[in-house]
């Protein structure tokens, strides 16, 4: 398959503020949907339930947003206004069910929003452990095996352990091929384009996963295949990203600012085990582990010791990036107040970085950028030890 | 007015300066007393338990108000924005590093302590989370997280309890016992908690007062001081039951008399508005915001701001048969760890039990956690208590966002229409 048709489907995916691909694939299995928002939702355990998670991002750029706005204050970021949007509008009818996982305020203050709006459908505000320890565990099994339970009672299939496992497996395969597709950028950045990886991300959200990992396996098949022109950009980490999304637009800017964007943490949901999940007799505790142990580093994590930035560090360096970009939605809190720790642990390592904030909607791309491109030559000039 | 009468007016309100005032001292001289200072947060704080080791808390948030009724938060605001903290973000956090890089002198101009252990409890608010991890990068001490579920769904779970629970015996004692160097008394703590139910069932007594006509108390603007002592550094002390002693003793009197609540302006024995708020209050303009409610003869019968260390009046008491379970349950059962329909019912119960003319929201660009999903709770109590409600928007402690000229003009309208539809019924 070619890398346009990949692209184009993935593009026709995000465009798609119907989502009839969820419609029809429900229509298909005579089965249901969750949806769910950024960043640490099991989609193994709804999978399992022979249930499709539907990775909810707000409503990007081309939504128009007609009652949204009267929800939610001038102060408070975009994407639980265009999540609203998508709701009232009914376009997001087709779920049965919502998982609003603990990362802010805001998507908490959501989910009972959710519960008064949308009456009968399955709403879930998902407490994730914040104490990694023993306590933490044996919550969050609490809380994972209360989703089973409501899984199996919404779906009216049983998760059994054997489900379970296989779930596991097919997102497990899925997390290798991102991880492959994250390693492939980072090693020729001018074949996989950013704007591409991120579509593909996007398309995660919505696809069957085994049809997604398909997907994937196409594109780096096709992409190996192709030869696109080396070009002399700056390698950057953007980071920020993990709950609105940036607008298409935006990413597209800046790679053509001349960033090669190495690595990032949008779409976060989607690869943020870092590991393999465990196959065995008790997958839900093996979920539970995975979430406590192996887990990306994000401003809505505690970091418990005194490494606070070293996980960006590292990722610097593993990647060969030379500078960091900042970017976060107006209005977060958790990735705003994030910023000057991390940025002290950056200017201590002497890695060059730039911020800026953005909205899932922002037309200040050009703003942007210029500030992005007027880095990367600072760094071609400068170096960036 | 007699002198009596005098002196029951104002005695609750000099005993709380007094005490208030002590502490502060007490932490000013924290190092050469060998007492160790535990930072933690209001919501949901483990006074008792704090005390119970020989420590002394600070409370952040308490220094950030301080400084904006002070009006120095806005200079400290600015001072943590030159160090590359947004605009965008919680200024309750600006306020206190903008505070600490300026020589961390309290809102007494006494200084304060650093931190011999950061408790951090992030009750009903995620920005506590982020605002340890900042300090934790200034301060050489240990820390220790207690995660206290949200009650997402109307209630509190035995698995929510045990958690808490088995966090405050697993980790959170063994901490205090390690940086204090004492063991942990149960029995010291037990009666520190039968203490605290005796105080809290003379709060709640205060905030039923409301329900007279006129209401004796302003349930917000006063209301803001009758919690000083209860959500601090003295909940399970003697000092505490006999302040709200005082101040039972006050209002009963005030009851009796016919009188209304003591504002800055005098007496508001006209009421011509009882009015339930929602939100936080804006500390650098507190007496503006007062002064333009009483200007209208508004007096605030319920608050749900006064709630944010604990909700007494759905039964809740520290129980020294249950200590560390029941400190649990007090940590879940603040304001802002209710889900948001919960947050609805409670207003709702406000607005019929104080028999309110209608409802204030004022929205803080702060405060995530109370702010979003305000307007749906506007609507939704509007919808259900045929009630008009009406909107403001500030800040908590950055003057930049107070505009008293739109507040009033907004409170005016609001005012005339509540006139007009009386006229009308
Ligand atoms: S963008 Fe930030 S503040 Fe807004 S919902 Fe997401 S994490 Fe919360
Ligand atoms: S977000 Fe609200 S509750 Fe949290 S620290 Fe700021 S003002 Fe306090």
């Amino acid at each position: 398959m070619k890398v346009e048709t990949i692209i184009k489907r993935c593009e026709d995916l995000y465009d798609d503020l119907d989502f009839n691909y969820v419609k029809d694939w429900k229509e298909k299995n005579k089965a249901r949907a969750i949806g769910f928002m950024p960043v640490y939702a099991p989609r193994e355990l709804i999978h399992a339930a022979g249930m499709l998670p539907v990775g909810i991002m707000g409503g990007g750029d081309n939504l128009e947003i007609i009652r949204g706005d009267a929800y939610f204050q001038s102060y408070i970021c975009r994407i639980p206004r265009s999540t609203i949007e998508l709701g009232v509008s009914g376009r997001l009818d087709f779920l049965d069910g919502m998982l609003f996982p603990a990362i802010c305020d805001v998507i908490r203050n959501l989910s009972g929003m959710w519960q008064m709006m949308f009456k009968g459908k399955y709403v879930k505000y998902l407490d994730v452990p914040q104490n990694f320890g023993v306590e933490g565990r044996e919550f969050y099994l609490t809380e994972l095996a209360g989703m089973a339970k409501a899984f199996e009672r919404v779906s009216g299939n049983r998760i059994t352990p054997e489900a379970l496992n296989h779930s596991i497996g097919l997102y497990n395969k899925n997390r290798q091929l991102i991880t492959e597709l994250y390693d492939l950028r980072s090693r020729m950045p001018h074949q996989v384009k950013t704007a591409e990886l991120f579509l593909l991300m996007r398309a995660s959200n919505i696809l069957e996963v085994s049809e997604h990992t398909k997907m994937l396996r196409d594109y780096i098949a096709a992409i190996s295949d192709s030869e696109r022109p080396v070009r002399d950009h700056v390698r950057v980490i953007v980071t920020g990203t993990f709950c609105e999304q940036p607008p298409l637009t935006l990413v597209k800017a800046l790679e053509n600012s001349g960033c090669f964007i190495v690595d990032d943490d949008w779409v976060l949901g989607n690869r943020y085990q870092l590991e393999p999940i465990a196959i065995g007799d008790n997958p839900i505790e093996a979920l539970a582990d995975a979430y406590l142990d192996k887990t990306v580093a994000t401003a809505s994590r505690y970091v418990p010791g005194r490494d606070k930035g070293d996980y960006l560090v590292k990722q610097v360096r593993e990647r060969e990036a030379e500078g960091v970009i900042f970017a976060a939605p107006s209005f977060c809190d958790p990735a705003l107040l994030d910023r000057p720790m991390i940025q002290d642990v950056l200017a201590r390592e002497n890695i060059p970085y730039t911020a800026f904030k953005y909205a899932e909607n922002t037309g200040q791309i050009q703003v942007i950028k210029e500030q992005t491109g007027t880095f990367a030559d600072s760094i071609k000039l400068w170096g960036s030890q | 007015m007699n002198v009596q009468q005098k002196i029951q007016k104002e005695d609750s309100m000099i005993m709380q300066k007094e005490m208030i005032a002590g502490h502060f001292e007490n932490l000013a001289r924290a190092g050469e007393n060998g007492k160790k200072v535990v930072y933690t947060f209001v919501p949901g704080n483990l006074n008792e338990l704090i005390l119970a080791f020989d420590m002394l808390p600070v409370h952040p948030e308490v220094n950030a108000l301080q400084s904006g009724m002070r009006k120095m938060s806005g200079d400290y605001i600015q001072e943590a924005e030159k160090f590359g903290h947004s605009e965008d973000v919680c200024a309750y956090v600006k306020c206190d590093i903008g505070m600490m890089k300026k020589g961390n002198i309290g809102p007494t101009g006494l200084p304060l302590p650093k931190p011999d252990l950061l408790l951090l409890s992030y009750t009903g608010c995620f920005t506590f989370l982020k605002w340890f991890e900042i300090l934790k990068k200034e301060y050489d001490c240990p820390i220790v997280l207690l995660q206290v579920p949200y009650q997402a769904e109307g209630k509190i779970t035995r698995e929510m309890r045990d958690y808490v629970t088995r966090q405050l015996e697993e980790v959170v004692v063994p901490a205090l016992e390690k940086v204090s160097g004492k063991k942990f008394d149960p029995d010291r703590l037990k009666e520190m908690l039968a203490l605290s139910a005796q105080a809290e069932d003379l709060l709640v007594e205060v905030w039923n007062s409301a329900k007279n006509k006129p209401s004796p108390i302003d349930a917000y603007f006063g209301g803001v001081f009758y919690i000083g002592p209860i959500f601090t550094a003295f909940r399970g002390l003697p000092e505490c039951v006999d302040y709200y002693k005082a101040l039972k003793a006050e209002v009963n009197y005030r009851i009796k008399n016919k009188l209304g609540p003591v504002t800055p302006e005098g007496e508001l024995n006209d009421q011509k508005y009882r009015i339930v708020v929602e939100g936080p209050p804006s500390w650098p303009n507190f007496r503006d915001f007062w002064k333009i409610l009483t200007d209208e003869g508004v007096v605030m019968v319920a608050s749900t701001y006064t709630k944010v260390g604990g909700l007494f009046e759905d039964g809740f008491r520290h129980d020294p048969d249950r200590p560390l379970e029941s400190l649990g349950e007090y940590c879940m059962g603040c304001y802002t760890n209710h889900s948001l329909p919960a947050r609805v019912d409670i207003l709702e119960k406000y607005i019929k039990d104080f028999s309110a003319d209608g409802f204030m929201i004022h929205s803080i660009k702060s405060c995530n956690s109370f702010s979003a999903g305000q307007l749906l709770i506007m609507s939704e109590l509007e919808k259900r208590t045929g009630k008009a409600g009406v909107f403001i928007e500030s800040d908590l402690v950055d003057p930049r966002y107070f505009s008293a000229a739109n507040i009033k003009n907004r409170l005016e309208s609001y005012f005339q229409m509540i006139e007009t539809k009386r006229a009308g019924a």
